[in-house]
């Protein structure tokens, strides 16, 4: 084993700073590398997470990243789930609209998130927190 | 444990009578545990400095360290602690100091019986235990603000701006763009505008290894801030895995120049440049 990540237990990251964030950028890396995606797919991933991971953050309130490869018997790939027990979104549709922000951002997190992955599933509900599952499969 | 009044009544008196003695024996304590890293004269001094706090403190009737009366003596505690971090000295070592006051005191109080009572002693001991309490915590107050002035010291070395050319800057990312690093890159490229009088910036990602929508805002809002002062710049270094990255989160730099080397920024630069004033200028002059 040299990248020192155990590709069979699913790895988890608690966000409650700026700096847990950069450390699940740097822990979906070493995964993404691991589960042998390209320069370009780790790029995406990273990036996806970057925005995702900040969301749990700035509008979650904090919360956790639990980090696992998968393998559905033709290729590789890294599972990411964003997990929060904030307000929730109310209006899904208008959160995923590009532009959109409550936060005074670029509004382009979420449906930017979406765009730079091959699975995209969120479960959210006001008062019930936000889960979103993101996956990334090799080429 | 405060101190009721005849017991520091009585404290006054030993610690007034034995000025000389309290100070050496605290000196000579302190001494053997630092093993020659202060002069005796800067240690009698602090001794000194010490007691005389300490003694004004118990003499205007202070009953424990938090007392009106001992805002003095905090301050002097607080000076010392803060002395001790800046000159590396470690945290119990700075508290010990204070500690050594107990030793000092019992030498004075083993010699003459007569000296106060256990009470006092226990009592005294009360108060000398606060006070290290206390240094210990401006100690730790004192190291972390230091440790905090160092990171931002990095910070400003990380971020470098450079002066590429006659009119032209530069300044290369490296790392993480953090909001505190993107504010600090932002103030240096706009000071340094000002400074060199360049009309070109130009910002470098080569070394950034993801350009998320934050990464992206932060660049964009100093552009524009740039812009606010006349001077235009251009975005370099974006790699094709940045670049895909970027059309797919949506993120438009508008009419942003962007090159994919520094090299090919500074051409790009030169030739406006170069068009605008150099050669037109010196046919003129021909
Ligand atoms: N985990 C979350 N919990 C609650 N609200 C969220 C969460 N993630 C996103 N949102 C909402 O969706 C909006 C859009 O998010 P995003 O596309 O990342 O844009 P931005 O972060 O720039 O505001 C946010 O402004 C916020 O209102
Ligand atoms: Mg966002």
């Amino acid at each position: 084993m040299t990248s020192g990540v155990d590709l069979g237990r699913p790895q988890t990251q608690a966000v409650g700073s700026d700096e847990d964030v950069v450390r699940v950028r740097q822990l979906v890396r070493t995964v993404a590398v691991a589960a042998k995606l390209s320069l370009v797919d780790q790029t995406k991933v990273v990036t996806a997470a970057s925005e995702l991971a900040r969301n749990t953050l700035v509008y979650g309130g904090g919360g956790s990243v639990e980090v696992s490869t998968v393998d559905n018997g033709r290729k590789q790939g890294i599972k990411i789930l964003f997990a929060d027990s904030g307000p929730g979104i109310a209006d899904l549709n208008l959160a995923l609209t590009d532009g959109y922000t409550t936060g005074g951002g670029l509004g382009l997190g979420l449906s930017g998130a979406r765009r730079l992955v091959d699975e995209f599933d969120i479960q959210t509900a006001p008062g019930q927190g936000t889960r979103i599952t993101i996956t990334k499969w090799s080429r | 444990m405060a101190l009721n009044a005849d017991e520091s009544g009585r404290l006054v008196d030993v610690l007034s009578r034995h000025v000389d003695r309290i100070t050496r024996r605290w000196a000579e304590v302190v001494a053997a545990q630092l093993r020659g890293r202060l002069s005796q004269a800067e240690l009698i001094r602090q001794g000194q400095e010490l007691h005389r706090a300490l003694l004004d403190a118990l003499g205007k009737g202070a009953v424990d360290l938090t007392s009106e009366e001992a805002t003095e003596l905090r301050a002097v505690l607080a000076e010392f602690s803060r002395g001790q971090a800046r000159q590396g000295f470690s945290a119990t070592e700075t508290a010990t100091g204070v500690f050594a006051l107990k030793d000092a005191l019992l030498t004075v109080l083993d010699s003459d019986q007569s000296e106060g009572t256990l009470r006092d002693y226990v009592g005294f001991s009360a108060l000398v235990d606060q006070m290290g309490l206390f240094t210990f915590e401006t100690y730790v107050r004192t190291r972390e603000s230091l440790i905090a002035d160092q990171a931002e010291q990095l910070l400003e070395l990380s971020t470098p701006v450079v002066k590429l050319w006659e009119g032209v800057v530069a300044v290369p990312l490296v790392g993480t763009l953090d909001s505190a690093r993107a504010q600090v890159v932002m103030e240096r490229l706009l000071q340094t505008l000002v400074d060199t009088g360049s009309p070109y910036a130009i910002i470098d990602i080569t070394g950034v290894p993801a350009v998320d929508t934050q990464v992206a805002q932060h660049i964009l809002k100093t552009v524009v801030a740039a812009r606010l002062m006349g001077a235009d710049c251009i975005i370099s270094g974006i790699r094709p895995q940045i670049a895909q990255t970027i059309v797919a989160l949506g993120i438009e730099f508008g009419d942003i120049a962007t090159k994919a080397s520094l090299a090919d920024a500074l051409r790009h630069v030169l030739r406006l440049t170069g068009v605008e004033t150099g050669r037109r200028q010196s046919r003129r002059e021909a």
